[in-house]
């Protein structure tokens, strides 16, 4: 090992308090929030990868996102088993901060292709989290899994002016990386998909350069590519009985593998940014239904002060308009149903027409998406006038199992 | 030919002597005094600040580490060599639980051991001296040698036929006879793409016989070779220098022959070369770009996977003996490329790239990528000692 290089040795001199993969410690980080609120640089240490829930859910939004669709190639259970538990050994390693596996980059025999490739060698931990699920492809019957199948997990149905592309949306599997340092998380999600060569293959991938949801009331909320601060009244880490009713699946909701474990549905939401951007400013506020600087709704101080749906100015016309996208998506619209959001911005280069292929990759967790999700895009699609503005070209639900305990692995409650 | 990937295999690579074998046994619970155990076996005492050894040192050969895990943190163990080499490990022990690692150590010297807790930073260290020198194994020598002869006798035997295959194509070229020049072409290219990374060796070979048209080239160097006799027959027609390229090609096919003869090839080489016929396949063969006027990339493809399953096949007896689990996961993935590519069979030949659907290719680039990476794993295998 050459110290200079060494990602290890790095974390070493951090100090073992950063460095510990126990508990304790992670809880410590975990506590702290990102970069983007305390101006100090990116937040570097370790998440715990153990735990009863998965993490990367509730753990305070990291700065950057990778996240990769795949679908499984072999028809061998035990094969796919194999690798579940190969990933789980080297995602408890990366989300340490340390290399893909013992060997590494250096320590391995020079004739042979290095275990890891080095791209985060020096890095620190970066609080990366790698959050696994499965898609209802994986259920078709190729794995002997057809009576697992959570009927939280059906399809979602077609909504108003979607356009997906199939290249871009489903799989059999997932994984999300979210870490403060982008290469951190795309350096893991290079190594997994490399081992999964030959029982997996990548269908899709995105890449998101900016949180835009908070999980933590620690955290600030951040902007989307529309400029206005995204989800201000997303579940949050600090409120479990929010979690408990609305996030993690439980006893009695239908497959008892899941239990513990919470849904996913992706979206990837193109924006047409330069639309956008010939928009007024009135216009856009009364679109989105909050103050761009604010966050605040309507006749309100602050982005957490409760909307007021019903207000009106003193000309008696209401000041929140029925097809503003707030009120569409508002929990009191919806029966008191909520989702934990986990969107990140991207821009995929350029569409080719001389245009920004800019969006919001839109992640939230939930305990049923038909219960949750459908009746909220349904309201969205059908009437908010923000659709005139984006477009939906990817889709994915995906059952995310429960955290995985010391010996165990993604996806064992299923498999075993 | 291949373009992005150049890493011509001029400097035959030595055998590593350095990296060792190491087999780690299942968990045992308890145990782990820090005496030497009655079986000469080492305990490892590791806990969460320390990394106590039960002996400093051990005679070479088989030295054999229990390791328990006395501290809090999930563990690993480490011996080094100079360099920080990496003479054998244990991962993943976790707090209680005790592991037996078992270290084929030749050479006499002095090694670092090393405790992780939380399995990050250098660890904790601890110097082991390895005294004497143990008895080499002659057997893995010769069945390398053996490797290396067998693939020098397949190299000789796909030129022995590259040679009348060019000239047959070549004088088909000569004749005018554009239809028997076009069935010719690939049937020969064949043979060149199975042993192409050995052509390789010989830089200034494959320019002149395997370049493209919009290729690089010095001053005076002009396109030639098989690409440029399939841009005439396909796409301009003969031309009046096509007798002459052809007359050249062939040429340079007997050159190679002779170069060959003298050639010794290391087990090392044989790896990479069956590792680079896949690159080959994934970035001239998967695009089409190859065979860009004939479209019979399909061709080249197969050859490309036949020369590197033979470089694999011959070096077989080491890669079971150093590696048991690779060779069968080869055998499956090789046996899945064939498959596949028996479904575009048309013919005596395949397909044409023109008619593959983007689904064919996604599926054909997924299988290389299935094969690619066992592939990648065998030049390690066959130079470990």
């Amino acid at each position: 090992m050459t110290p200079e290089l060494s990602r290890r040795t790095l974390i070493g001199l951090a100090g073992a308090g950063v460095a510990l993969a126990g508990a304790g410690a992670a809880a410590g980080v975990a506590a702290t929030s990102s970069s983007s609120d305390l101006g100090l640089g990116p937040v570097t240490g370790a998440v715990e990868f153990f735990g009863d829930h998965q993490a990367g859910i509730v753990t305070p939004a990291q700065d950057r996102m990778h996240f990769v669709a795949l679908d499984v190639t072999s028809t061998d259970r035990n094969q796919l088993v194999e690798l579940l538990r190969t990933w789980s050994s080297a995602a408890q390693r990366l989300t340490a901060g340390a290399e893909v596996t013992p060997l590494g980059a250096l320590g391995g025999n020079p004739d042979a292709p290095p275990d890891d490739n080095g791209e985060a060698l020096g890095l620190p931990p970066s609080q990366l989290t790698l959050t696994f699920g499965v898609g209802g492809s994986l259920f078709d019957g190729r794995f002997g899994l057809a009576n697992h199948k959570p009927a939280q997990l059906a399809d979602l149905p077609k909504f108003a002016g979607d356009e997906l592309d199939p290249a871009r949306s489903g799989g059999d599997l997932c994984i999300q990386a979210c870490a403060n340092d982008p290469q951190v998380a795309v350096h893991a999600i290079r190594h997994l998909v490399r081992m999964g060569f030959g029982t997996t293959a990548v269908r899709w991938s995105q890449l998101g350069f900016g949180r835009t949801s908070s999980t933590s009331t620690t955290q600030a909320t951040m902007r989307n590519m529309f400029g206005f601060k995204d989800g201000s009244n997303n579940i949050k880490a600090e409120d479990p009985d929010a979690l408990r009713d609305h996030v993690w699946a439980a006893t009695g909701d239908g497959q008892a593998w899941m239990d513990g474990g919470t849904y996913l549905v992706t979206r990837r939401i193109r924006m047409h940014i330069e639309i956008w951007d010939r928009t007024s400013l009135n216009e856009q506020e009364s679109i989105v239904g909050r103050s761009k600087g604010s966050g605040a709704a309507p006749g309100k101080a602050g982005e957490f002060d409760e909307p007021d749906l019903v207000i009106s100015g003193n000309d008696g016309r209401p000041l929140l308009g029925d097809d503003a996208h707030i009120r569409l998506a508002s929990a009191h619209t919806h029966g008191g149903v909520k989702i934990l959001r986990r969107g990140y911005n991207f821009v995929d280069g350029a569409d080719g027409s001389g245009h920004l292929d800019a969006g919001l990759f839109f992640a939230a967790f939930m305990r049923d998406p038909h219960k949750q999700f459908v009746p909220i895009q349904r309201a969205l699609a059908d009437s908010d006038r923000m659709m005139e503005y984006i477009e939906h070209s990817g889709s994915g639900v995906f059952a995310v199992p429960p955290g995985v305990r010391r010996g165990g692995y993604w996806g064992d409650t299923l498999f075993t | 030919m291949h373009r992005p990937i150049a890493r011509p295999l001029t400097v035959p690579a030595a055998v590593s002597a350095l990296a060792v074998a190491a087999l780690v046994t299942g968990c045992s619970g308890g145990g782990g005094a820090s005496q030497p155990a009655a079986d000469g076996s080492i305990a490892v005492n590791a806990t969460d600040t320390a990394c106590e050894l039960s002996k400093p040192e051990a005679a070479a050969g088989a030295v054999t580490f229990n390791v328990t895990n006395k501290g809090t943190k999930v563990t690993e163990f480490y011996l080094y060599g100079t360099g920080d080499r990496i003479i054998g490990e244990v991962e993943n022990i976790g707090p209680g639980l005790s592991r037996k690692l078992i270290i084929e150590v030749p050479d006499g010297g002095t090694y670092s051991a090393a405790c992780k807790p939380g399995m990050v930073g250098d660890g904790i260290r601890t110097p082991f001296t390895v005294t004497g020198q143990a008895a080499r194994s002659t057997d893995t020598n010769t069945k390398l040698a053996e490797a290396t002869a067998g693939y020098k006798r397949y190299v000789t035997s796909q030129i022995e036929t590259l040679v009348p295959e060019t000239e047959e194509f070549a004088e088909a070229v000569k004749a005018g006879n554009v239809e028997k020049a076009k069935e010719e072409f690939p049937k020969a290219r064949t043979y060149w793409e199975r042993i192409e990374p050995v052509a390789e060796l010989f830089g200034d070979i494959d320019p002149k016989t395997d370049g493209r048209e919009d290729d690089e080239r010095g001053p005076g160097e002009t396109f030639t070779g098989y690409h440029r006799l399939e841009k005439d027959l396909w796409v301009t027609g003969l031309q009046p220098d096509s007798g002459a390229i052809a007359d050249q090609l062939v040429a340079d096919m007997k050159d190679l022959q002779n170069r060959v003869k003298p050639l010794e090839l290391t087990p090392v080489q044989l790896a990479n070369g069956a590792k680079e016929l896949l690159d080959e396949v994934a970035t001239t063969k998967l695009t089409g770009e190859e065979d860009r006027y004939s479209h019979t990339d399909l061709w080249d493809f197969k050859a490309n996977v036949e020369g590197s399953q033979a470089a694999v096949a011959a070096l077989r007896p080491v890669i079971d003996e150093k590696q048991p689990a690779l060779g069968p996961e080869l055998d499956k993935q090789f046996a899945a490329v064939d498959e596949l590519l028996a479904k575009y069979r048309s013919g005596d030949g395949f397909k044409l790239y023109t008619e593959l659907t983007p689904e064919d290719t996604r599926a054909m680039a997924k299988a290389i990528d299935a094969l690619g990476e066992p592939v990648s794993k065998v030049a390690g295998a066959v130079s470990q000692t």
